[in-house]
Order: C-alpha cells, then sequence, then structure tokens
C-alpha cells in the first residue's frame, strides 16, 4: 500500500468518525419530531396548571386569586405567566430553542404575530382545528425551523378571564376553541 | 556623535520612568489616569479601579456585561426587568436588534461619555423607546401626539422597572385622598423576628438583656466607663448583644482574637440585609469593590468641609457603641451632605413631623426624616421570612425617584399628590416645602380609560 493510499484512507477515516455517520445516515433528532416532543410537555404542564391550580383553587375552591399582578396582591401566576417565565428561564440557559405564546387576539399586543410565518401558522391553527404548522424562516442571520401548536381553552378560568379581560380584542371565545398558538423554533442549517 | 548619543540615553531613562510610573498606577488603588473619560455618577465611587468593570484585560463585550450583571442582575431580576436579554435574543426580535442591541447593557449606558450621558447612566437619544413602541397609539389612543421622550415621564414608564407604577395600580388608587389615612412609616421587624434568620448568632446570644455586670471577660479590654454605659442603653443590650459579639473574631486557627474597631464584617453577622445594602449602595461600594472607603471629598454632591475627610462604615453614621438610629436618620447624614435639598430639610414640613416624634409630641413612626424617604424601613423577603428591615442602598429607591411612590409616599401621601411631587424637580430641590407645581397626566388617562369602559358597561366612574 503507497503512502497516498495511506493517507487517503486515514483522513477519510477520521471525517467519518468526527461526523459520527459512520453508516452514510445523519444521526440526532428531526426538528419536527424534537419540537413535537418539547410541545407535548408544555401542553401537559400548562394544561395541569390551569386546571389543577387555577381551576381548582382559584375558581372552584376560591382558596386564593389568580392575578396579573400576583406579587402584589399574593396571587398565583396566571397560566399565560407561567408560561412566559418558563420561557424566559429556558432562554436564560442560552437552550438550543426558543418559545412564545402567542395569539391573534391577544391581551399583550406585543404577542399578536410579527414575522409573516407566525401570521400564517397562527391563521392556519385557528382555521383548522386539530393541525399544527410547520414552516422554515430566516431570523436575523438564523434559519429556524418553525413549528406552530394550537393553544386551546381548556378550562372555564381561560374563558372568563379572556372575554371579560379589559384590553382583550376578543370577548367570545367558548371552550375548547384555540386561543392562540405555541411558537417553537430550533435554529437548522442552510 | 556624543550630543546624539545624550539624547538617545535621555529618551531611554524617560520612556522607562514613565514606564515604572505607569506600572506603578496599574498596580496602586488609584488608576484613574487611565480612564479615557469621565464616569457616571453611579460609577465614579469605583472609578480608581479599572477591574471593577475591566474585570480581564484579555475579554471583550462578554467581560464588561458579566460585570454590569454581577452588580446589577439581582435588582433587575426582583423588579421583573420588562425587557430582559431574554427578550431580545428570542428569534422573532430579531429585527428589534438592528435597531437597538438591547442584549448588551452598554448598548444604552455607555461609560466614559458624560457628554453625551442622560438621567439613568443612559447614552442613547431620547427617542429608543419610539424604535420599537411607534405604533402604541393604535392601542392606546389616550397616547396619540405625546412626544418621544414623554415615555418615561414620573409616574409613567421605565425601560426596565415597571413593579413601582401601573396601571391597575393607578385605578386602585385613583380616589385617594392626600394625607387623609394613618400618617405612619412601617414598623421595623423585631429582635425576636430578626433571629429567625439561620445566620443570626441565637446560640451564642441569646434574646435577654444584658448589663454591665455579663461584661467580666471584656471589661479588662474596655478601658472607658462611658462606653459601657453607652451600650447599656442599646438595643444590642436589650437584645443580648454583647461587647465580644462585635469585638471578637475567631480564626480558622481557633483562636479568637479581640478586634479594636470591628466593620461591617462584625455587623452583618446579625444585620446581613443591611450591610449588604449599603455595600450595594454609595455610601460602601468602595468597600465592596475593594477599595479605600469613601469619603465626603470624593462626593459629587456638595458635602460640609468639615466632614471631607470621614471615612464612611456602619459606624460613621450609627456612632459605635451608641446606635442611636435617630442620630442616623437625620443627624448623621446632616453632618456631611451639604446641597440644597438636605440644608432645606429643617425648614420642611416633613421636619416638623420628625421634631414632633423625637420630642414626644407625636407617635412613635410619625415622622419623617432624611432616612425615612432615603433609607426606608421595607419589606424584604430573606430565606422564608417576610421581614420589615431598613433598605440602606439609598439609591435604590431613586433608580427611577417614583419607585420612592410606594415604599415611602404612599405611607402617607395620595397617590397623585406623590407622582406629581416626584415629577417637580424644583420641589424635591427645596426639599418639599409646598406643593407641587407640575402635574403628571398618568392618573387622568387612567381615568378616561375607566369612563370609557363603565360607559361602554353602562356604568359610571
Amino acid at each position: 500500500m503507497d503512502i497516498k493510499k495511506i493517507y487517503f484512507l486515514a483522513i477519510t477515516g477520521l471525517a467519518t468518525v468526527l461526523s459520527g455517520c459512520s453508516d452514510g445516515k445523519v444521526t440526532g433528532i428531526e426538528p419536527k419530531a424534537m419540537t413535537d416532543a418539547l410541545f407535548s410537555v408544555m401542553e401537559a404542564d400548562r394544561t395541569v396548571y390551569t386546571k389543577l391550580i387555577i381551576g381548582r383553587l382559584a375558581k372552584k375552591e376560591k382558596v386564593i386569586k389568580a392575578s396579573e399582578h400576583w406579587k402584589d396582591e399574593k396571587a398565583l401566576v396566571l397560566p399565560a405567566q407561567m408560561f412566559r417565565y418558563g420561557a424566559e428561564r429556558v432562554a436564560e440557559k442560552g437552550a438550543n430553542f426558543n418559545y412564545s405564546l402567542l395569539s391573534l387576539w391577544p391581551i399583550n399586543q406585543q404577542n399578536k404575530p410579527k414575522t409573516p410565518v407566525e401570521k400564517e401558522g397562527l391563521k392556519f391553527i385557528a382555521d383548522n382545528p386539530g393541525q399544527n404548522f410547520y414552516s422554515e424562516e430566516k431570523l436575523g442571520d438564523t434559519n429556524y425551523f418553525t413549528a406552530i401548536y394550537p393553544d386551546i381553552g381548556v378550562a372555564n378560568a381561560c374563558i372568563s378571564c379572556h372575554n371579560n379581560h379589559k384590553d382583550t380584542p376578543r370577548t367570545d371565545f367558548k371552550l375548547g376553541e384555540v386561543m392562540g398558538g405555541v411558537v417553537i423554533r430550533v435554529p437548522v442549517k442552510d | 556623535m556624543t550630543s546624539k548619543k545624550a539624547t538617545w540615553i535621555y529618551w531611554l531613562i524617560f520612556t522607562a520612568l514613565l514606564l515604572i510610573y505607569f506600572i506603578y498606577k496599574l498596580s496602586s488603588d488609584d488608576q484613574k489616569i487611565f480612564s479615557p473619560g469621565e464616569m457616571t455618577h453611579g460609577h465614579h465611587q469605583i472609578e480608581m479601579s479599572c477591574a471593577s468593570c475591566h474585570t480581564d484585560a484579555f475579554g471583550g463585550g462578554e467581560v464588561l456585561q458579566s460585570a454590569c450583571i454581577n452588580c446589577h442582575g439581582d435588582e433587575l431580576k426582583s423588579v421583573d426587568d420588562s425587557h430582559p436579554k431574554s427578550k431580545f435574543t428570542n428569534p422573532r426580535n430579531a429585527s428589534r436588534i438592528k435597531e437597538l442591541d438591547a442584549r448588551q447593557c452598554v448598548t444604552c449606558h455607555s461609560e466614559h461619555k458624560t457628554d453625551i450621558t442622560g438621567e439613568m447612566g443612559v447614552t442613547l437619544p431620547e427617542d429608543f423607546c419610539f424604535k420599537c413602541h411607534q405604533d402604541i397609539a393604535e392601542d392606546r389612543p389616550t397616547h396619540k401626539g405625546m412626544a418621544f421622550n414623554t415615555c418615561a415621564s414620573s409616574g409613567c414608564h421605565n425601560y426596565h422597572d415597571n413593579s413601582a407604577l401601573y396601571e391597575d395600580f393607578i385605578e386602585k388608587h385613583i380616589a385617594d385622598v392626600n394625607l387623609s389615612g394613618e400618617l405612619k412609616n412601617k414598623t421595623r421587624s423585631t429582635v425576636a423576628e430578626l433571629t429567625l434568620l439561620s445566620h443570626y448568632p441565637i446560640g451564642e446570644y441569646p434574646v435577654k438583656k444584658l448589663t454591665h455586670s455579663d461584661l467580666t471577660n471584656s471589661m479588662s479590654i474596655i478601658s472607658d466607663d462611658n462606653i459601657v454605659h453607652e451600650w447599656e442603653t442599646t438595643a444590642h443590650a436589650a437584645a443580648g448583644v454583647s461587647c465580644k459579639a462585635c469585638h471578637e473574631q475567631k480564626l480558622e486557627s481557633d483562636k479568637i482574637i479581640w478586634i479594636q474597631k470591628p466593620t461591617e464584617q462584625s455587623c452583618k453577622s446579625c444585620h446581613s440585609s443591611e450591610v449588604a445594602g449599603f455595600l450595594d449602595g454609595k455610601h460602601g461600594m468602595r468597600i465592596k469593590a475593594g477599595l479605600a472607603p469613601m469619603t465626603p471629598s470624593d462626593a459629587r454632591q456638595t458635602m460640609r468641609a468639615t466632614s471631607h475627610s470621614n471615612e464612611l462604615s456602619c459606624v460613621s453614621c450609627h456612632s459605635a457603641h451608641k446606635f442611636d438610629i435617630k442620630h442616623a436618620a437625620v443627624d448623621a447624614c446632616l453632618g456631611c451632605h451639604d446641597d440644597t435639598h438636605s440644608k432645606s430639610y429643617k425648614q420642611s414640613p416633613h421636619f416638623g413631623t420628625w421634631h414632633k416624634e423625637t420630642t414626644g409630641q407625636a407617635a412613635k413612626n410619625t415622622g419623617v426624616s432624611c432616612a425615612s424617604c432615603h433609607m426606608p424601613a421595607v419589606i424584604k423577603d430573606i430565606e422564608d421570612h417576610k421581614l420589615v428591615l431598613v433598605e440602606h442602598n439609598q439609591s435604590l429607591n431613586l433608580r427611577p425617584n417614583e419607585k420612592m411612590i410606594r415604599s415611602v409616599c404612599m405611607n402617607c401621601h395620595s397617590l397623585g399628590f406623590s407622582i406629581d411631587s416626584l415629577a417637580d424637580k424644583l420641589l424635591i430641590k427645596n426639599n418639599f416645602i409646598g406643593k407641587p407645581s407640575v402635574h403628571v397626566k398618568s392618573i387622568d388617562m387612567v381615568k378616561d380609560r375607566l369612563s370609557k369602559r363603565n360607559k361602554k358597561h353602562g356604568g359610571g366612574l
């Protein structure tokens, strides 16, 4: 075996090992599988908090209030705030994904759709109950896989609070309806 | 040729001396010579130590960012920062970073640039809110036509800390009448409550009244009977805190030594929150940075010439052994501060209430001292306890000044009166002698929204 052949085999072997693609396939999780899994956890936690904490203690048993001004009023954090605080903690830790709770009818106008994908996706999940929306978008210098999942009004607490809030742009939400969307973004290569 | 050689030798000697001088300055306590420009009022106390902010000579922006967060991060978290970094690292706000890269503190707060530094140490032009919120009038018609530099007027919005005032809070206090309720500062937690904290040495110093007869071990060291007499009148003696609680220190070798002049390190054994506040504030921030203590001569505010060389420590205001909080609340402040606001205090209605309380003509906690506003007793969450302790960081409720409204002014005054008063710079200067001559419209705007909402639902205001 001549020296050139040995070099060639060594370099290609090393490259294969380093790339982790020894069988020619890309390893790791697909962005869609990742966002689907993340959403299943988010949706479960959000439903549990809304039903077992807010719905039970604030609405049914009335032992404690839930309030946007929870610190001043010694109250429970609202479900949307709980979700946002979690998202902020994840971002602070530098996780390789990002998520937000947006709506076509937000109480806080900063949470209305802004990017073309957000606008298209939130409309799609509102018009097609039960379906998710997947797309890709370039924001800044980074490409993202963006998944948008329906955020459903799962308890009367959600419906009554949003329909009666002084800043709500919509007052006719019903139980089981899409009230907004969870937007999860994962950076992807070009 | 000889002349040329001599020039070279002189040049080398001069360069070497210059180098030695710079190396000496770099290792000294005063490195101001390296500063590219004057520092802001919030940092000038520590400007002689470059390493206070430039913690690593070889780092980039991340070094400065980490220095900012190291000192200000906890405060930003505690006030639920309205514009946290995570808002700008969210990809959906990528376009906003081009307008305002708020991921880095120095984008808005650039040091060494006094000629462009505004209030709150902001070095950006005043239209920074406009960049993202220019369409606000679409959601809030009451904001239509408002100038771009009015967002942060007293009683309205702040970039970081909006915990003091918000619409629902203002709505709740619309009808409050000035000076109509109980006029009282908060009552401080008792010693018994203080001992609940895990660091309090309750085992060594149980709460029980002590007298000079309990000081047998220390009496041989104390030469002045007056010191013992002063101590006997204090809350320390009443709480079981003897001489050795402050004056003795246990070394790593278990050897116990006597400290002639205890520092804040001794005080914090029981008063950790107070010492932390002192070290975060302008009085103690030099000590926290490992520098010589602040002296009034180093202040940018006007100070009394007689106090210029006094080094600031716990005892410079609290007086060792006496620990008279009434002295610390007024006379200690006026012993150094000599600006118009301070000098006007004794002519103000606030001093009138203090005079009445301290002369026994009015109830406890009804007098307004310097400390009532600048070092107020506030509710603090420490460990699992809620305690009312004195906040010793005097800058905390001045960043911005409407933070004083809830923790201080509203102990006696209505919200509307407080907002207007704190927006009136002349009134602040003369120490609130008179009534506010400016009016902030925030309450009117909330009233307007409430009225429209009530009309919509068939009710009245």
